[in-house]
C-alpha cells in the first residue's frame, strides 16, 4: 500500500500525485517510470514520474484521464492510497552535456520530459525547450520547464495561449534559424514524436522519444510491450522506455497500443455509467489492504 | 564421539504381503469430465479421498534402498511419508514431507513425477508406479484442511538475517528451510502476489491461487516475511541490501525471466503473444474474468489460435486459449510427441479436452490481415534428422511442405531467456555466456561473497522441482556461511 500525501489537478483531466514511496523515492533517476494497480481486481498500467524527493520518501506522479483506471485514479484524494507501485522502471535518460538540447513536451508527455531536461541542465547543456497542449487548460509545467530551461516556447493548437500551432513548428524555426541542435528529446502523443523524427532525421539530428506502449509487469518477463526498433523487437520496460526515435517503427506502435480498444472502450463506458460504484470498490479494497497489512501483507 | 547410525527401518503396518501389492491398480485421479472442464478454469484434477489414498499407499513396496527418494531433487522421504499413510497418520505424513519439501501442496500437482520419483518406482517394471504425486497432494491438502497453524514451531532465531530475491519455487524453498533453521527471512518479490511462475505461469485449472496463498500464509506463520512490489536491481540492489540493509547473504531465484520470440516476419503484429504475456494475462492478472477484472484479453470466442511449442507452458497456454472459447485450439511443435518435454499427464489431459497436436510443424511466417492484425501462419514439416546438443533428434524442414493456416491468435511458448536487471546492477556478479548467473552446483555459490543463486536464473528453463532443489542447496549452503562465516 502507498499513502497518496497530495493530489491537485494541474490541468482538467490531468492530476499530480505525491506518493510516499521511500524506495522508488531514493532510487529514481530522470527518465524512469512507476507501473500502479489501484485495487485487487485493477490492471497495472506504467505512469510518468515527474519528481522524486529522496529525503521526504516521496514521488510525484502525473495522470491524465484516458481510460478506467486513469479516471479511477484521478478520482482519489489525499489520504487514499495505491494497493501497488512498482519501480523506477526503465533505463534512465543518458545524461552527458550534450551542447544544445531541445526538450519537447507534448500534453501530459511534458511530465516524463521535465526531470531530463532538469538533470540535462544540471549537467551544463544549453536547453531549449518547447512545451505543447491542446489548449490553454493542457499545457502543463510551465513554470517547472522555464525553471530549468535557458529558452521555453509555448504552443497550443487552438491559440487559446501563447502561439497558435504544434510544437513541431517551433522545432523547424530552431533549424530554419541556424540553431545548431546537439540532441532532441519529444515526450508526447505518438503522432507528434513520429513528426519530430521525421523533422530532425532530414536533419541528422540525434532525437530520443519515451515511449508509452502497454505494459503489464514492467520487468521484461511479459514481452508485452514489445516495440519494432530497426526491424527486431525490444522491450520497452527494460530495453526502453527511451529509444532512437529515427528507428522505431511508429505505425506498429500505433497498431500495437490499440489492440485492446474494444475492450477498453466497454471498461471505460461501464465505469462512465456509475463512476461511485468502482471508486467505492477501491475503498474497499483499501481497507481490506489496510487490515492483511496489519498482520504482514 | 558417536558416529551417527541410520535409523532402522520402521515396520510397516502394511498387512499385504510385496506379491499382493503388485497386483493391487494404480488408484485412479478423480477429475473434471473432459467436456465440463474445457470450459472452465476450476482445477481437473479433484483430489484423492482418504480411502482411495490409503489404498494406494498399500501398493508401496517399502524398497530398502528406495529410489524414489533418490531420484527426487528434494530428497523426499516417500517410503516414510507411505508409510505414515497406511498407517492414518495423514498429518504425521505431512510432515515428513515437509522435512524436505516446504511446498508439497504443489509439488504433488505440477513435479513431472514420472521423470523424478515416480521414474524410479520398481513397481514400474510390472505395472504402473506407486503415485506418488497424488499422494503428496492428498497430503499436503489434508494438512491445510486439519492442522492448527498457531502450532507450528518457530526455530530459535540466529541473529542472521536473508534475502531472497524472487518468490517463486527456488525462493520460497529456500525461505523455508532457512527459516526453519532460525534465520529471519525476508522475501522480495517484483509482482504484486507472491509465488513468481507459480502465480503468473501455472493456470488455476492445474495450480489454484488458493494453493498457493495457503502455502505463503503457511510460511509466513513460520516466520517468513514478504514485500511485494520490489524489483531488485531497480528499486533495490543487492549491495544496498547487503552493506546497507543488513543482510548477511542474499540468495538470487528470480527465474528465467524474458519470452523468447522465434525471430520471423510478422511477430509484432496484432494477436502474436508471449506465452509469459498470455498466461500473465490469465494467471495473474485474471484478465478470463474481464469485465469484473480490469486486464483485458483478446476474444477467443470461435477463433482458430495455436500454440507453439511442446513444453508445460505450452500446454498451459493452449488448454487456457480452450477456457477462453477458441473454435480451435492446437498446438504446433517441431518435433514429434516423443521428444515433448511436457508432462505426460497434461499431453493426455489436453488430448482428451480436444486440444489438435500438430506434430513436426512449425510457423515460419505470421501474416497480417492487411490492418495489423494476425491473419494465418505460413508453416512448414519437418522430418527429425540427427541428434543435436541435447539429444533430442533434429527437426528439419521439408522442402515444398509449406501451408497456411489460419490463426487469429499465436501464443509463442518456445522458452526464455535470461533477464539481465540483477546482472548488470550486482558488480562482480559472474554470469555464462546466456547471460545466466554462474553459481556452484552443489553450494550455489556465486563469484560474490555472501550472494547465492539458484533455479532457472542459473540454469535456464527447468522445472519448479529443480528449482526447489536448487533452493534447497542454497539454503544448506547459506546456513552453512552464516554459521562458519567461511567463504
Amino acid at each position: 500500500m502507498f499513502k497518496i500525501l497530495d493530489a491537485q489537478f494541474i490541468a482538467p483531466n490531468i492530476k499530480r500525485f505525491v506518493i510516499q514511496a521511500p524506495r522508488i523515492a531514493r532510487k529514481h533517476q530522470p527518465g524512469q517510470f512507476v507501473i500502479v494497480r489501484l485495487y485487487e481486481q485493477g490492471e497495472r498500467i506504467p505512469l510518468t514520474i515527474e519528481r522524486s524527493r529522496p529525503e521526504q520518501g516521496t514521488i510525484n506522479i502525473v495522470v491524465q484521464s484516458v481510460g478506467k483506471t486513469t479516471h479511477l485514479l484521478n478520482s482519489l484524494q489525499a489520504g487514499d492510497s495505491i494497493l501497488d507501485v512498482v519501480g523506477p522502471l526503465g533505463k534512465p535518460s543518458e545524461i552527458v552535456n550534450f551542447g544544445t538540447v531541445v526538450i519537447m513536451g507534448g500534453g501530459v508527455g511534458t511530465a516524463m520530459a521535465y526531470p531530463t531536461a532538469a538533470a540535462l541542465k544540471r549537467a551544463g547543456n544549453r536547453v531549449i525547450s518547447i512545451v505543447g497542449g491542446r489548449s490553454k487548460d493542457l499545457v502543463i509545467l510551465e513554470p517547472e520547464m522555464r525553471e530549468v530551461s535557458d529558452a521555453l516556447m509555448i504552443t497550443t493548437d487552438d491559440g487559446s495561449y501563447a502561439d497558435k500551432g504544434l510544437v513541431t513548428d517551433k522545432l523547424r524555426q530552431l533549424i530554419e534559424n541556424g540553431t545548431l541542435i546537439d540532441l532532441v528529446l519529444a515526450v508526447g502523443p505518438i503522432p507528434m514524436m513520429r513528426a519530430v523524427a521525421e523533422m530532425t532525421r532530414k536533419e541528422n539530428i540525434r532525437t530520443i522519444v519515451s515511449l508509452n506502449s502497454i505494459m503489464i509487469d514492467g520487468t521484461g518477463m511479459c514481452g508485452g510491450c514489445r516495440v519494432l526498433v530497426d526491424g527486431h523487437s525490444e522491450f520497452a520496460c527494460v530495453d526502453g522506455p527511451e529509444f532512437d526515435a529515427h528507428r522505431v517503427d511508429f505505425d506498429v506502435l500505433i497498431q500495437r497500443n490499440s489492440m485492446y480498444r474494444a475492450a477498453e472502450k466497454s471498461s471505460m463506458e461501464a465505469f462512465q455509467r456509475d463512476p461511485s460504484v468502482s471508486v467505492e470498490q477501491v475503498h474497499r479494497e483499501q481497507e481490506k489492504a489496510c487490515l492483511a497489512e496489519g498482520v504482514g501483507r | 564421539m558417536t558416529t551417527p547410525t541410520k535409523p532402522p527401518l520402521k515396520k510397516s503396518s502394511n498387512p499385504l504381503p510385496n506379491r499382493d501389492r503388485y497386483k493391487l491398480p494404480r488408484q485412479h485421479m478423480p477429475e473434471q469430465l473432459p467436456e465440463q472442464r474445457a470450459t472452465r478454469f476450476t482445477e481437473v484434477n479433484l483430489g484423492y479421498s482418504t480411502e482411495l489414498a490409503r489404498q494406494e499407499a498399500l501398493r508401496c513396496l517399502e524398497c530398502a534402498k528406495p529410489t524414489c527418494t533418490d531420484n527426487c531433487p528434494v530428497g523426499v522421504k516417500v517410503r516414510e511419508f507411505v508409510q505414515l499413510i497406511v498407517d492414518g497418520d495423514f498429518l504425521g505424513a505431512a510432515a515428513k514431507i515437509r522435512e524436505d519439501n516446504v511446498l508439497p501442496a504443489i509439488t504433488g500437482r505440477v513435479c513431472p513425477q514420472e521423470d523424478h520419483c515416480e521414474g524410479g518406482c520398481l513397481l514400474c517394471k510390472k505395472g504402473e508406479s506407486l503415485g506418488i504425486g497424488y499422494l503428496e497432494r492428498f497430503v499436503a491438502d489434508y494438512e491445510q484442511q486439519h492442522m492448527d497453524k498457531n502450532k507450528i514451531l518457530k526455530a530459535p532465531p540466529t541473529g542472521k538475517k536473508v534475502a531472497i530475491v524472487g518468490s517463486g519455487p527456488s525462493g520460497l524453498t529456500a525461505a523455508g528451510d532457512l527459516v526453519q533453521r532460525g534465520h529471519e527471512v525476508h522475501v522480495f518479490e517484483a509482482l504484486h502476489e507472491i509465488g513468481g511462475v507459480l502465480v503468473y505461469g501455472i493456470p488455476e485449472f492445474r495450480l489454484p491461487k488458493n494453493i498457493i496463498r495457503e502455502q505463503v500464509d503457511y510460511m509466513r506463520a513460520m516466520g517468513v516475511r514478504f514485500e511485494n512490489d520490489v524489483v531488485v536491481g531497480r528499486t533495490v540492489t543487492i549491495n544496498e541490501l547487503l552493506e546497507e540493509e543488513g543482510y548477511d547473504a542474499v540468495f538470487i531465484g528470480t527465474g528465467a525471466g524474458a519470452p523468447q520470440f522465434m525471430g520471423i516476419p510478422g511477430e509484432h503484429l496484432n494477436g502474436v503473444y508471449s506465452a509469459n504475456e498470455f498466461l500473465t494475462r490469465i494467471n495473474l492478472m485474471h484478465a478470463y474474468e474481464f469485465p469484473n477484472f480490469d486486464e483485458p484479453i483478446l476474444d477467443f470466442r470461435g477463433k482458430p489460435v495455436a500454440v507453439i511449442g511442446g513444453g508445460n507452458t505450452a500446454l498451459d497456454a493452449i488448454r487456457s486459449a480452450l477456457r477462453l472459447g477458441a473454435g480451435h485450439a492446437s498446438v504446433l511443435y517441431r518435433r514429434s510427441e516423443a521428444e515433448m518435454p511436457a508432462r505426460k499427464e497434461e499431453v493426455k489431459h489436453a488430448r482428451e479436452e480436444g486440444i489438435d497436436f500438430q506434430m513436426l510443424t512449425a510457423p515460419v511466417e505470421f501474416l497480417s490481415d492487411g490492418n495489423g492484425w494476425l491473419r494465418s501462419a505460413r508453416c512448414v514439416r519437418m522430418e527429425l534428422g540427427e541428434s543435436d546438443a541435447s539429444g533430442r533428434r533434429r527437426p528439419v524442414p521439408i522442402a515444398g511442405s509449406d501451408f497456411e493456416m489460419p490463426l487469429a491468435v499465436a501464443i509463442i511458448a518456445i522458452g526464455t531467456s535470461a533477464n539481465p536487471i540483477i546482472q548488470t546492477t550486482t558488480p562482480g556478479l559472474n554470469t555464462n555466456k546466456r547471460g545466466y548467473i554462474q553459481a556452484d552446483e552443489s553450494t550455489q555459490r556465486t563469484s560474490r561473497k555472501g550472494v547465492f543463486a539458484g533455479g532457472d536464473i542459473v540454469t535456464g528453463s527447468a522445472t519448479v522441482i529443480l528449482a526447489m532443489g536448487a533452493g534447497r542447496r542454497a539454503a544448506r549452503s547459506i546456513h552453512e556461511y552464516l554459521v562458519t562465516g567461511a567463504w
